[in-house]
């Protein structure tokens, strides 16, 4: 059960680039990302298109299909009729290298800003103890597989170049808040790092990301807003505020 | 070209993002020395995401009985006893140490009640020995790495205020060739995939960590990176390869549709108690209990069924035997006309466990297939059927230092050779990426201190030729034919890389035959030449035709090794199954096949060497009568009187 269909995909350069028209087969079963390989192979050798696993376990093939964000390995044909044209284009939130490959770098740059895991002090390695309940909030954000598609879509720097510097995306949002829960964690400054260096009340929680994640994480309800209420909770709770000024200090 | 060429100096380079690559370079780091990884893909993208079951470490938290002998008795039983022992044994005492190395640096593992690492069932594990998050371990190991390496530029940032000062990423850089000086390594040469541009790393001490070679079977779990390229690197640098006849067919791949065909289905599917059936509704396992392991299986469907509630007074169901058998099995009952619509046979966890429990132990595996195929095991059998998952042979080490014949190169995870024998358990993959890892990253750091001022260079010549030969795919019209006649017409290499997945698969795959594996080598032959002529069009900036005609004359080269030792080796054993010799032979077990070019050549050639030996306080560990099915009556004698052997170092 094959068939022949229409896609438009975009390739260029960061100098510019169109929507190219192809017709390619499709069967039974495929996802887009075998057509994408299919042109490839038989029509456009040099189409540069990013992928690793084809099962949606490392987020590479993240591109826009039809407008919305998606991985093109979890895309499946049925899910179009086959009389329509379908529409692949580059992530639009980051530079385009060439064709449906983005420049995604900004994403390691703002990994890179966030503080570390804080090993607790005296506990030798082997001696952590930790409860499943405790852990499993954390293990809900370490399911990402960098897709990058909540940051894609985020409206913050989606259509905001300048926010890029102040705003950390969704993804690395959850990353503080993974820290922030983790049980035995010991930097106890997550949440004003949050607020001052993520750019986290930049977020009015549209909960689009969470609406793109392939993973299903709960993105806004169990990590930004958490974070935002513990923000909050640093910046106006009388006693922090006060504990603050007589000389506690984790400087 | 080489005033153009961009340069960088180092003291230890790592091939490879992975979890071995990831764990070496940390160590190399640690160790002082300025270190840099190139990966093939992004940071974090490596295959060992994919892994899903867990790392096997006999911590004892789930079954206090379990300790490293036992392990050290399951890993060189599951590898047929052709593992090596060195390697066995510090892969079964490390492991613990290195998994709880991981919560140190931010790993969040699944708990037992008492609040330690819980451990789960796999096959050929005695007792509950993998450290797992739900079905997704591997993705857990590589952003725990991730995340150090990260932790480990802030230390440098704040010391040197430059992040990047001893430990630096290039990613999606691909290495086409290794520099030597004389004998020693000098050097890798490659490109950036997104400008084409070539870049040259100058350093005394190389690691491999590349994984494997599973792209050049058509069915396979592995991604695209997958393409031999450590092998075959180490194989023209002048290393030793071995054990390359012996390749891992996992035995549950997803079959349908056929877009997904050979992704993986998770052995914890088995070890949560699926499973397997045939057309006719039949669990089909308990036929294809082998005689070795006749003792340590349940022989009813009852007693396995058991088993899953109460291990002390139970046998195992065979559904849980190593990979290789239950492969074999698979492929046995498909060809016998039990097979499903589709060509494989039932894996079911619905019969067994509720909904919830499916959904909360194997959430990949339940979106996998809900997403993909449109199935919904909580309530239907997944069609499952083996896949090339894994290669047990790759580059000859030292089992302390993971150094290779050539000074400066070493090699851990799944490109080195050694450990798994003839035949991986699952689990033992991950806890040798961070055991081994760990090793060769001190491994170079004491090469490095050894070698002193007296540092290796790279002549113009051997930058040249690299140069060269990267770019000879832009002028393959160029290529003489094979007699000296005329240019021949240009080839695809995306149909070259088709036509060699068909032939490893149909002619060397899961079951062998010496006339097929002859045709085998005879096509890989015509392939090679037409390889050459593999051209590319477009330029050099993210041109995946161009990396593909690169990376096949690797794939050519371990499919070649491949075949001949799957020739060569006249017997059955773990990931080598020969129809025309299907039994395993006590005299073959004493014997490693060594690939390794002629030098000063480009051709392929195959020696015999003895497996290590046994340390007698270790081949103890095992029962007599279990050791008599493996080895020759000879090799016993040392057990007789253990104090007059000469066993090796301790």
């Amino acid at each position: 059960m094959s068939y022949e269909s229409k896609f438009k995909v975009w390739r260029g350069t960061p100098d510019g680039g169109d929507l190219n028209d192809y017709t390619v087969e499709v069967n039974e079963g495929e996802v887009l990302l075998d057509v994408i390989h299919r042109l490839q192979a038989t029509q456009v050798p040099d189409l540069a298109v990013r992928w690793n696993c084809k099962a949606g376990k490392c987020g590479s093939c993240s591109a826009e299909v039809n407008g919305k964000p998606s991985l093109l390995c979890m895309t499946r044909m049925n899910t179009f009729n086959p009389e329509e044209t379908v529409t692949v284009t580059p992530l639009r939130t980051f530079p385009v290298i060439r064709d449906l490959v983005t420049d995604v770098s900004f994403n390691y740059e703002k990994a890179r800003q966030i503080p570390a895991f804080s090993p607790p002090k005296g506990v030798a390695a082997g001696d952590y103890r930790m409860q499943q309940l405790d852990v499993e909030r954390s293990q809900e954000f370490r399911k990402c597989i960098e897709c990058f598609l909540c940051q894609d879509v985020c409206h913050v720097v989606r259509d905001h170049d300048d926010n890029k510097k102040a705003f950390a995306g969704p993804r690395f949002l959850i990353r503080a808040a993974e820290l922030s829960m983790h049980p035995l964690d010991s930097n106890p400054d997550r949440a004003v790092f949050a607020r001052d260096e993520q750019g986290i009340g930049l977020c009015n929680i549209t909960k689009c990301c969470t609406e793109v994640c392939p993973e299903h994480i709960k993105i806004t309800d169990n990590a930004i807003i958490p974070m935002k209420e513990r923000v909050v909770d640093k910046k106006y709770d009388p006693l922090v505020w006060l504990g603050s000024k007589i000389g506690i200090r984790h400087d | 070209m080489s005033s153009l060429l961009e340069r960088h100096k180092y003291d230890v380079i790592v091939i490879g993002a992975g979890g071995s690559g990831l764990r070496a370079a940390i160590e190399a780091r640690e160790q002082g020395q300025r270190t840099a990884i190139l990966c093939k893909s992004l940071f974090g993208k490596a295959h060992t995401v994919m892994a899903e079951g867990g790392i096997a470490a006999s911590m004892g938290n789930v079954n206090s009985k379990d300790c490293w002998q036992v392990h050290f008795c399951d890993t060189l039983r599951g590898g047929k006893f052709l593992g090596n022992p060195r390697m066995v044994e510090l892969h079964a005492k490390e492991s613990p140490d290195r998994v709880w190395e991981l919560e140190t640096y931010g790993a969040l593992f699944d708990r037992t009640p008492d609040g330690k690492i819980s451990q789960r069932n796999f096959g050929g594990h005695e007792y509950p020995r993998l450290a797992h998050v739900g079905d997704r371990t591997g993705l857990e190991l590589i952003r725990t790495f991730q995340q150090k390496v990260v932790s480990l530029q802030q230390e440098d940032f704040a010391e040197f205020g430059d992040a990047e000062a001893r430990i630096k990423v290039f990613a999606e850089l691909t290495v086409t060739e290794l520099v030597k000086d004389g004998d020693a390594i000098a050097g890798a040469f490659g490109y950036y995939r997104e400008t084409g541009a070539f870049v040259l790393f100058e350093a005394p001490a190389v690691i491999l960590a590349t994984g494997g070679i599973g792209k050049s079977f058509k069915v396979t779990s592995n991604s695209w990176e997958y393409t031999g390229d450590g092998h075959a690197l180490a194989l023209r640098a002048g290393a030793n390869l071995i054990n390359m006849e012996f390749v891992q067919f996992h035995p549950t791949g997803m079959i349908w549709p056929p877009s997904v065909k050979g992704i993986l289905v998770t052995e914890s599917v088995r070890g949560d108690g699926g499973i397997l059936t045939n057309s006719e509704g039949k669990r089909f396992m308990f036929d294809y209990v082998p005689d070795v392991f006749v003792d340590q299986y349940a022989k009813t469907e009852a007693e396995g069924d058991r088993w899953y509630d109460d291990q002390e007074n139970n046998k195992r169901p065979p559904e849980l035997l190593p990979r290789d058998e239950v492969a074999r099995a698979i492929n046995s009952e498909v060809k016998a006309g039990r097979g499903t619509p589709h060509g494989g046979v039932y894996l079911d966890v619905s019969t067994r466990l509720s909904p919830e429990v499916i959904k909360k132990k194997l959430p990949a595996m339940h979106a996998q297939f809900l997403e993909l195929a449109d199935v919904d095991i909580t309530t239907q059998p997944m069609e499952v059927g083996p896949t090339a998952h894994y290669i047990m042979g790759g580059v000859e080490v030292d089992g302390d230092t993971e150094s290779s014949a050539v000074p400066g190169l070493f090699a851990c995870g799944e490109v080195s050779g050694g450990l798994h024998g003839s035949n991986r358990l699952g689990g033992n993959s991950l806890s040798e990426l961070i055991v081994f890892g760990r090793r060769a990253g001190l491994g170079a750091a004491a090469y490095i201190k050894a070698l002193g001022d007296k540092r290796p260079t790279v002549s113009d010549s051997d930058l040249e030729a690299a140069g060269k030969a990267a770019l000879a795919p832009f002028h393959a019209d160029a290529v003489p034919g094979p007699d000296g006649s005329a240019a021949q017409a240009p080839e695809n290499p995306y149909t070259v890389h088709t036509e060699l997945q068909q032939v490893m698969s149909d002619l060397v795959g899961i079951i062998r035959r010496e006339g097929e594996i002859r045709e085998a080598l005879e096509k890989l032959k015509s392939l090679r030449v037409r390889a050459q002529r593999a051209a590319v069009e477009g330029h050099r900036q993210f041109n995946p035709g161009w990396h593909l005609a690169l990376d096949l004359r690797n794939m050519l080269d371990v499919s070649e090794c491949v075949a001949k030792a799957a020739l060569e080796r006249h017997e059955s054993r773990g990931g080598h199954t020969r129809d025309d010799f299907p039994t395993m032979d006590p005299n073959w077990r004493r014997l490693n096949l060594v690939c390794h070019l002629v030098p000063g050549t480009d051709e392929i050639e195959l020696t015999q060497k003895p497996v290590p030996t046994v340390r007698p306080d270790l081949l103890a560990l095992f029962d007599r009568g279990e050791l008599e099915k493996y080895m020759t009556a000879p090799e016993l004698t040392v057990l007789d009187n253990p104090q007059t052997s000469t066993g090796e170092k301790a």
